[in-house]
C-alpha cells in the first residue's frame, strides 16, 4: 500500500517535470567565453558541450559536458558539470564533475557589466572537455593515453572575473581566468573573449524556426597566459572559434563552432558543438511538487 | 554614521521599490518605435510567452512574486520607462536584466504590455 503510494508519487513527480513549459535558452551562442546573463531565477538549464579533434600524432576524441545550469537569484546563478570523453580505441570514461557559481556585483546595467566566478574541479588527467585553456594547455596534453592520464588527479579552485556588455545589439564579453590546483602551485591563468549578434533584430509576429532572430553569430578567441612565474603568451596555446547558434521556436537552442589553432602549441582543429533546453520555473514547480507530496505522507 | 544608515535604508527602499518608480525621469523621453503597430504587437505577444509569460503568467495577471502586467500602472506607464525595466531588471525583486534581447524585441514586448485586448 505503502509502496504503490511512493510509485505513484514519483510517477507524478516525473510526469510533472516532463511537462513542464519550456522557455529559450538564452545561453548565447559562446562555448568558452561567460557573459553576464544569468540564469532566470527557478530556471534549469539542460545542456551539453562537446569537442572533437585529432591532435598531430595523436587519437581522434571527443569530449562531452552535461551542464545543470539553475538561477537561484537573478544575481546567482549555480550550475554542475558532469564530464567524460572517448578517445580512439581506448573507450569512453567519466572524467569528473565541476561545481560552478556566478554572482552579478552591480544591480543595473552598465557599460561594463563584472560578474565574479567561482568554481570547483575534481577531474582527472583524462579531462578532454577543454571548457577553458590555461597556462601552457596544448596539443601535448591530448597525447597521453587515457589509461594513464586517468590516474592523476585534479582537484582545482578556478576564479574569472567577467566583464561583458551589450552595446547596439552585439554582446561583447572578456574573461580572465585564474587556476589552482588545491594541493599546489602554480597559479594559472587564461583568457577568453567574444562577440556576437543575433542575425535579425525584430521579431517576427509568427512562431517560427528558420527566421533570422532565431540565429546568432559570432566569435570567441581564447588562450593561455601561463602561470605567474612564467606570465605570457611564449609556448601557449590560442583558438580563434567562429561561432553560430540556431533556436528552434520552442526553445532548443543549438550551437557549432570550429576553432582553429593559431600557435605552434594549440591543437590545430577543434570542432564544438552544443545542445541546450530550458525549463521554466522548475524551481516552483518542484516545490510544489514535494509540498503535495509531503501533504499526501 | 549618518552616511551609512542613510545608504542602508536607500538600500532597503531600492530593493523594495516598484522598478517602474526606480526608472530615472529621463527614460520617460525614450520613445517606442512600435507604438501601435500591429506587426509588433503580434510579435510583442509571441515574446511575452516566450520570456515572461512563466513568471508572470499567460495572462499577465501575475504569479507568486511576480506582480500582474494587465493594470494600469504598466498600460499606462511611459514606454521608456518600461523600457528601462526590461533593460536593468530588478535583481533583488527576483527579476532579471532582458538586456540580451535586442532593443527593437524589448520595444515590441513593451507594445503588447501598453495595448492590452
Amino acid at each position: 500500500m505503502c509502496n504503490s503510494l511512493a510509485v505513484r508519487n514519483w510517477l507524478t513527480v516525473v510526469a510533472t517535470l516532463l511537462f513542464l513549459p519550456a522557455c529559450r535558452a538564452d545561453e548565447g551562442p559562446f562555448f568558452i567565453t561567460y557573459t553576464h546573463q544569468m540564469e532566470e531565477p527557478g530556471n534549469l538549464e539542460i545542456a551539453t558541450k562537446g569537442v572533437t579533434g585529432k591532435p598531430e600524432d595523436g587519437r581522434r576524441f571527443v569530449g562531452g559536458s552535461t551542464e545543470f545550469e539553475y538561477g537561484i537569484k537573478a544575481w546567482w546563478t549555480t550550475e554542475v558539470y558532469l564530464d567524460g570523453q572517448s578517445t580512439g580505441s581506448e573507450g569512453g570514461l567519466f572524467t569528473g564533475y565541476r561545481w560552478e557559481n556566478r554572482f552579478r556585483v552591480l544591480p543595473r546595467e552598465h557599460w561594463i557589466n563584472p560578474v565574479l566566478y567561482i568554481e570547483f574541479e575534481n577531474i582527472n588527467g583524462a579531462n578532454k572537455s577543454l571548457l577553458e585553456i590555461v597556462n601552457h594547455d596544448g596539443k601535448g596534453d591530448l597525447l597521453d593515453p587515457s589509461d594513464e592520464t586517468r590516474h592523476e588527479k585534479k582537484r582545482e579552485i578556478e576564479a574569472k572575473l567577467i566583464l561583458s556588455s551589450h552595446f547596439k545589439s552585439w554582446t561583447i564579453a572578456e574573461n580572465f581566468i585564474a587556476e589552482k590546483n588545491v594541493k599546489h602551485e602554480p597559479y594559472e591563468f587564461g583568457y577568453a573573449a567574444g562577440v556576437s549578434r543575433p542575425i535579425a533584430l525584430a521579431a517576427r509576429p509568427d512562431r517560427c524556426n528558420f527566421c533570422p532572430e532565431n540565429l546568432q553569430a559570432g566569435v570567441e578567441v581564447y588562450g593561455g597566459l601561463g602561470t605567474h612565474a612564467d606570465f605570457g603568451l611564449r609556448g601557449t596555446s590560442h583558438y580563434v572559434a567562429p561561432l553560430v547558434a540556431w533556436t528552434l521556436a520552442n526553445g532548443t537552442a543549438f550551437k557549432i563552432s570550429p576553432s582553429f589553432g593559431v600557435t605552434g602549441a594549440s591543437a590545430g582543429f577543434l570542432l564544438r558543438f552544443g545542445v541546450s533546453y530550458e525549463i521554466a520555473q522548475f524551481g516552483r514547480a518542484a516545490r510544489n511538487l514535494f509540498h503535495n507530496f509531503g501533504g499526501q505522507r | 554614521m549618518k552616511a551609512a544608515l542613510g545608504c542602508l535604508i536607500l538600500a532597503a527602499w531600492a530593493r523594495g521599490a516598484d522598478p517602474l518608480q526606480q526608472a530615472p525621469p529621463s527614460a520617460a523621453h525614450l520613445r517606442n518605435p512600435w507604438e501601435g503597430n500591429e506587426r509588433a504587437w503580434r510579435a510583442g505577444s509571441k515574446l511575452y510567452a516566450r520570456e515572461c509569460a512563466a513568471c508572470h503568467g499567460p495572462n499577465r495577471d501575475g504569479m507568486e512574486k511576480a506582480p500582474a502586467l494587465n493594470r494600469n500602472n504598466v498600460s499606462q506607464a511611459a514606454p521608456g520607462a518600461l523600457f528601462w525595466v526590461l533593460r536593468n531588471g530588478s535583481l533583488y525583486r527576483g527579476m532579471p536584466s532582458f538586456a540580451h534581447l535586442p532593443e527593437p524585441q524589448r520595444w515590441q514586448i513593451i507594445t503588447f504590455l501598453r495595448k492590452p485586448r
